[in-house]
C-alpha cells in the first residue's frame, strides 16, 4: 500500500482506509455488488495491520461473526448492499439490545429483490432506522464524498464504541464506486473513540451505568469478568428476565443514549441555507447533483438555492432544519431530492408542519438526478 | 446444595433451570462442565456460546463468558469470537433445530473450516422452546404438532453430515451414559480443529408423549438398550449392529491445519505482527 497522503481512492476502498484508521481490526462480510471491495480491500490491508478477516458462508454469519469478535474486544465491520442488509437486519437488532458495538455498511443499490444491482439507489434509508424489529437506538451516516467515506467511517466507529450501539454507513451505489482525491489522516490527528473498558469488574454489575456515563462499561471475553450477553431482555447482570419494569427501564435507556443525546451525534452541512428561496433537502450521492445545480444556478440569473444535506441521516437533525425554517424570511419551498419514491421527505414535512411546503424530488430508474433535473424542478414548482 | 463441580462452574443463582422435569439437557450441560474441569481450562479464557432454543439457555446458567445469541447463528457468532481471539476455548451449545434446520448454513462450514471450536448439540429430537414441531432429527415416520399425520420429512444423521461438511472430530454420547460423554467431551475439546458431538437428550414433555415413548426413565433405558460403543461395534459382526446406534468417538482427521492457526501465519507474512 502506498503511504502518501493524498491518493485517488474509490468510495468503498476509503471506507475500509478510514475504519483500519479508527481502529478496525476485524472484517466479517459475504461478496455483494455495489459493495464487494470493502471485503476485497479489507482482506488486503487487515493482516497487515495484525487485524483479521474472514469471508463467511452468507450474510447473517457475517455480521454475527463481526459481532462474536467485538465482543471478544476487536473493533469490528460489515458491509453489504440491499439484499444482504435484509439479511442482516435481525442481528442489527441484537447489536442493539446486547450493546455490542459494531459499523454495517450499507452500498444502497436500485429497488427491492435484486432489483438492478449495480445501479445507485437510496431506497434504503427509512429500512436504516425501522429495518430490524422493535424499538432500538440506531445511529446512521451517509457520506457524500470519498473524503467523508474515509472521515465519517472514523466517526461512525467512535459512536459505535462510545454509545456502544450498532452504526449504519448509509452509502449509495453513486459514492461508493465514485473515484476521488482523498487525505488519509493518520490516527494521530484523529479523534479516536475506543468502548470504555472495565479495568476492574469484580463483580459490578455488567449493564449497570456507572455514575456519569450512559453506557455500562465493557468487559471483553476472556480478562477474567463472567457475564452473560443475550438478545433477551435482561437484568443488569445480564440474565434473562421477564419484569416489566425491568424491560421498560432497559428498553428506555437504550433508546434515551441516541435521543438524549442526538446534538453530540447530528451532523449536517448548510450551504446558503440562511437567505435562499428554495432549500434542497439531500443527503448522500444525490448532493452531488445539487451541488452541480447551484453551481449552474449562481452562473445564470437563477432563484437562490440553498441546500441542507444531513450527514447523520438517523437521529436526524431536525434542530437545526427547524432553525433554518424559523430564521430564512426569504424561503419560498423546500424540495427534497432522493433517489428513492419519497422518504427523507416524509421526515422533512414531518418537521416542517406545513409552515413552507415540502416537495419530492425522487428517481427509481436506476439512473442518477441530474443537476438539470433539480433545477427544472425548482421552476416548475416556484 | 450444590456439588462442588456445580458450585465452582455454574452460576448457582441463576438455578434451578428452566427445563422440564425429565428433560436429558441438565446431565448434557453438567457433563460439559465436568469435561470443561477435567480438562483443566482457566475459565476466564473459556467461552459457551449458544443459540436459541432449550439447549441454548444452557449458556446462561454456566460460570464462564457466555453469549446467547440469535437462532441457528451460534457458530457464526463464535467464529468471530475465536478468530478475533484465538487463545480463548470456545464452545458451542447449540439444539437440533438451532445447528442444522436454520443454522445448518453455518455448520457445515464451520466444519469445513476445521476452526478450533467444540459443538455440542442437544438433540432431543423435536422444536421443546416452541411446543414440540418436528425438527431436522426427528425421526421419519414420528409425530410432532406440525406433523400430526407421522414425518414425511428424512432425519439427518448430524455426526455423519459435520464428517462429511470436513469436520476433524465427530462423535455422540447420550444423557444416560454419563462417563462416556464427559470422555468424548473432553476429546473433543483437547482436539485442535472442529469438533462436533451430537448430545443424545431426551425430551419426554414433547417428544416423548407425542410418540409414546414413556417417561423420562423409559427414554434413558431406551438409550441404554440402543445405543452401543463405537469401537465395540467394530469387533461385531453388522447383523448385530441392526438397529443399534453409535455412541463414543465417530471419526478423527489430525491431518488438517487449524484455520485460526493458517491465519496467525497470513498475518506473519503480511508483517502485521510487528
Amino acid at each position: 500500500m502506498s503511504d502518501k497522503r493524498f491518493q485517488l481512492l474509490q468510495g468503498n476502498e476509503a471506507v475500509v482506509e478510514g475504519a483500519i484508521a479508527a481502529g478496525m481490526r476485524f472484517y466479517a462480510g459475504y461478496p455483494i455488488t455495489p459493495s464487494t471491495e470493502i471485503a476485497e480491500r479489507s482482506a488486503l490491508r487487515l493482516p497487515q495491520v495484525g487485524g483479521k478477516f474472514i469471508q463467511m458462508e452468507d450474510e447473517i454469519g457475517g455480521i454475527a461473526a463481526a459481532l462474536g469478535a467485538s465482543v471478544a474486544g476487536l473493533k469490528a465491520m460489515t458491509a453489504t448492499s440491499g439484499p444482504g442488509f435484509s439479511l442482516k437486519q435481525e442481528n442489527i437488532g441484537y447489536a442493539a439490545i446486547a450493546e455490542i458495538p459494531i459499523v454495517i455498511v450499507d452500498v444502497q443499490r436500485e429497488g427491492p429483490s435484486t432489483g438492478l444491482p449495480t445501479s445507485p439507489s437510496q431506497g434504503d434509508l427509512m429500512q436504516s432506522k425501522w429495518g430490524t424489529h422493535g424499538d432500538h437506538p440506531v445511529i446512521v451516516i451517509s457520506p457524500s464524498s470519498v473524503q467523508e467515506c474515509y472521515t465519517e467511517t472514523v466517526r461512525a466507529f467512535n459512536m459505535a464504541e462510545r454509545f456502544r450501539v450498532p452504526v449504519i454507513f448509509l452509502m449509495d451505489e453513486i459514492i461508493g464506486h465514485l473515484r476521488e482525491g482523498c487525505e488519509m489522516i493518520p490516527p494521530e490527528e484523529l479523534t479516536i473513540s475506543n468502548r470504555r473498558i472495565d479495568r476492574e469488574f469484580n463483580g459490578t454489575l455488567a449493564y449497570a451505568v456507572q455514575e456519569g456515563n450512559y453506557v455500562p462499561e465493557f468487559a471483553p471475553f476472556g480478562k477474567g469478568d463472567h457475564f452473560n450477553v443475550t438478545g433477551l431482555f435482561h437484568d443488569l447482570d445480564g440474565f434473562p428476565t421477564n419484569d416489566n419494569q425491568q424491560t421498560d427501564s432497559q428498553e428506555r435507556r437504550l433508546l434515551d443514549k441516541i435521543t438524549k443525546r442526538r446534538d453530540r451525534i447530528q451532523k449536517w452541512e448548510e450551504v446558503d441555507c440562511d437567505d435562499c428561496e428554495t432549500m434542497i433537502v439531500c443527503f448522500g450521492g444525490t448532493a452531488r447533483a445539487v451541488q452541480g445545480a447551484m453551481d449552474m444556478a449562481k452562473q445564470q440569473d437563477f432563484f437562490k438555492i440553498g441546500m441542507f444535506r444531513p450527514i447523520t441521516v438517523w437521529p436526524f437533525p431536525e434542530e437545526a432544519l427547524n432553525k433554518i425554517i424559523r430564521t430564512n424570511k426569504h424561503l419560498r419551498q423546500i424540495i427534497v431530492a432522493e433517489h428513492n419514491d419519497g422518504q427523507m421527505v416524509l421526515e422533512v414535512q414531518r418537521i416542517v408542519e406545513g409552515r413552507v411546503p415540502v416537495i419530492h424530488l425522487g428517481k427509481i430508474d436506476g439512473t442518477t438526478i441530474t443537476p438539470e433535473e433539480v433545477l427544472k424542478k425548482i421552476e416548475e414548482e416556484y | 446444595m450444590p456439588s462442588k463441580l456445580i458450585e465452582k462452574t455454574m452460576r448457582v443463582n441463576r438455578l434451578p433451570h428452566i427445563w422440564c422435569p425429565g428433560c436429558g439437557h441438565g446431565i448434557l450441560m453438567r457433563d460439559v462442565a465436568q469435561a470443561i474441569e477435567n480438562c483443566g481450562l482457566d475459565p476466564d479464557k473459556v467461552v459457551i456460546v449458544s443459540g436459541i432454543g432449550c439447549s441454548s439457555r444452557a449458556a446462561g446458567y454456566m460460570n464462564y463468558n457466555t453469549l446467547h445469541t440469535t437462532h441457528g447463528r451460534a457458530l457464526a457468532f463464535a467464529t468471530g469470537v475465536k478468530l478475533a481471539n484465538p487463545e480463548l476455548t470456545v464452545i458451542c451449545i447449540t439444539g437440533d433445530g438451532d445447528c442444522t434446520a436454520i443454522g445448518g448454513n453455518h455448520l457445515i462450514h464451520a466444519c469445513r473450516r476445521n476452526i478450533d471450536i467444540t459443538s455440542i448439540v442437544f438433540n432431543n429430537n423435536i422444536y421443546g422452546m416452541t411446543g414440540g414441531q418436528y425438527s431436522p432429527t426427528t425421526p421419519h415416520g414420528e409425530k410432532g404438532t406440525t406433523a400430526p399425520y407421522g414425518n414425511i420429512d428424512y432425519n439427518f444423521d448430524i455426526p455423519k453430515l459435520a464428517e462429511a461438511a470436513g469436520a476433524t472430530f465427530t462423535g455422540r454420547c447420550t444423557a444416560y451414559h454419563v462417563q462416556g460423554a464427559v470422555k468424548l467431551i473432553e476429546d473433543a475439546i483437547n482436539h485442535h480443529g472442529f469438533s462436533l458431538i451430537e448430545g443424545m437428550s431426551v425430551c419426554p414433555t414433547y417428544y416423548g408423549r407425542k410418540n409414546k415413548k414413556g417417561d423420562s426413565i423409559a427414554m434413558m433405558n431406551w438409550q441404554k438398550d440402543v445405543c452401543i460403543d463405537a469401537k465395540v461395534a467394530a469387533k461385531l459382526p453388522p447383523e448385530k449392529l441392526e438397529g443399534k446406534i453409535l455412541i463414543g468417538e465417530l471419526s478423527r482427521d489430525e491431518s488438517k491445519e487449524e484455520y485460526t492457526d493458517m491465519y496467525m501465519k497470513i498475518i506473519e507474512k503480511c508483517g502485521g505482527n510487528k
